[in-house]
């Protein structure tokens, strides 16, 4: 193919005008572009409306895709597990996960029983969420980890307010339409949740790798007090995601705390519930019955 | 003689068609990702929209204004989850790119089209992610989209073929 005689305008002044034009609007908007997308990095939801207009718009689609063919979701966990170690490993996974579910419910009820125990006044946080939805299908050409939920602000979900499955913490609503929402997964690299450990009450924070799997810090730089099998639940600092939802569970020690793989995994959760932001408001609102008692932050009691 | 005059005998495709074959196709290219029932948890899908937009471009290059990455790279950024705005400078720069490029290299092959393409492709992913994550760790970042570029560069030979068909389709005559 030779190059295009076409491109260099010759001696008309109105051709050669028209394409400088074309240039400038080209590198004007590129630069427009550029500075909106660092803007929209700093304030994200200044654009929020654009975007849930727009997939107010496909997810329809993403309905009827969902219903006829069903969820061909986790497709790249099902041939990791084919090159690692072919079926078998599969079926193992799938009966560790009933293991771990057994493991992590015992273990946040112990520390719950420990919790109420300590703090006989504090009440256990309202199970109850604001409802429930699946998760239609998400973004997978970017390096964002968003989630598109299949309600929106007609059932009360608005921005801000934790997602969890049966397995544990998904993520939390990021913007919501009338009808469908964002989620921001756990696993997305912005994405920061207080946690501590199940067993021992230890408080670290997890940071997503945008990969599928979790870095665990803890506070205490000095040891490195984690092990593989470690289970991590929400603490319910910093007052977003209630405490006691099972995050994640340790894989192997890093250099600088722990890599951790989340409990539920949102390529195979079925439904997913919303629950209410965990903000003094709604703890007092819930504690209204009895005697109420102060909004107290978890308790951060050392072993 | 009368045999290969025959098809030019036919009408020539309708402007409508010609303009809107390309355009429609890259996107619904960059909105069907967002249509298929999958929650991936890491970036596992080749960017479909930036492919075919690149492959379009490097078939017809006089076929768009300069400027054509404005509004198709706003509508990408609606659906790809990036922040609003990178495709538009990003995809916008990569056709600027292409113009330079099919002026200066003279005699251009199947090779330098798949270059360019895997080229363009890898910047544009990286630049995307590094922006969308100004505060994360710049290997990890780009380790992250690695995958994908390599399955991206692999797929463009496809993506040629593809818009080699959609564009028989563009100007069948009547």
């Amino acid at each position: 193919m030779t190059r295009p005689a076409a491109r260099r305008p010759g001696q008309s002044r109105k051709a050669q005008t028209s394409l400088f034009v074309a240039y400038v609007i080209a590198v004007t908007g590129a630069v427009t572009g550029l500075l909106l997308a660092i803007l929209s990095v700093a304030d994200p939801v200044g654009f929020a409306a654009l975007r849930v207009a727009s997939h107010e718009v496909t997810a329809p689609v993403a309905r009827g895709t969902r219903s006829v063919i069903g969820s061909i979701s986790g497709i790249d966990d099902a041939v990791s597990a084919y090159v690692s170690a072919g079926s078998q490993n599969s079926r193992l996974r799938a009966e560790l996960a009933d293991a771990r579910r057994q493991l992590v419910a015992t273990s946040a009820l112990q520390e719950e029983n420990r919790q109420l125990k300590a703090l006989l006044k504090l009440q256990e946080a309202d199970k109850t969420g604001v409802a429930n939805g699946y998760l239609l299908t998400s973004t997978s050409t970017s390096s964002k980890r968003i989630a598109l939920l299949s309600i929106g602000r007609n059932l009360g979900v608005a921005a801000g307010q934790p997602v969890r499955g049966a397995d544990g913490l998904i993520g939390r609503v990021l913007s919501s339409g009338p009808s469908v929402s964002q989620v921001l997964l756990l696993t997305d690299i912005d994405n920061i949740v207080p946690i501590r450990r199940a067993r021992d009450g230890l408080p670290a924070l997890a940071y997503g790798r945008g990969n599928g799997d979790l870095d665990i810090r803890t506070l205490n730089i000095a040891n490195n007090p984690f092990k593989p099998g470690d289970i991590m639940v929400t603490s319910g600092t910093g007052g977003l995601y209630p405490p006691n939802i099972p995050v994640a569970i340790v894989v192997r020690r890093t250099s600088e705390g722990a890599l951790a793989r989340p409990l539920a995994d949102p390529a195979k959760v079925d439904a997913v519930s919303v629950l209410r932001p965990y903000t003094p408001d709604n703890i007092e609102a819930q504690a209204a019955r009895p005697p109420a008692p102060a909004a107290a932050p978890a308790p951060k009691t050392a072993p | 003689m009368n045999r290969a005059a025959a098809p030019l005998q036919r009408e020539p495709a309708s402007r409508w068609r010609m303009r809107a074959v390309p355009v429609a196709t890259v996107m619904l290219a960059s909105a069907l990702p967002l249509m298929l029932p999958m929650v991936a948890s890491s970036p596992v899908l080749p960017p479909l929209g930036l492919l075919l937009f690149l492959c379009w471009q490097l078939l017809r290059i006089e076929m768009w204004p300069v400027w054509i990455g404005l509004p198709l790279g706003l509508w990408d950024d609606l659906f790809s989850g990036a922040p609003i705005g990178t495709a538009v400078g990003l995809w916008t720069l990569a056709t600027i790119a292409i113009h330079y490029f099919s002026q200066r290299v003279y005699w251009r092959g199947f090779i330098h089209d798949w270059g360019v393409a895997a080229l363009l492709v890898a910047a544009i992913q990286a630049l995307a992610a590094l922006i969308a994550h100004p505060d994360a760790h710049v290997g990890r970042v780009l380790g992250l989209v690695a995958p994908q570029i390599v399955i991206s560069a692999l797929l463009v030979p496809l993506f040629l073929r593809l818009t080699g068909k959609f564009d028989n389709f563009r100007l069948k005559r009547r």
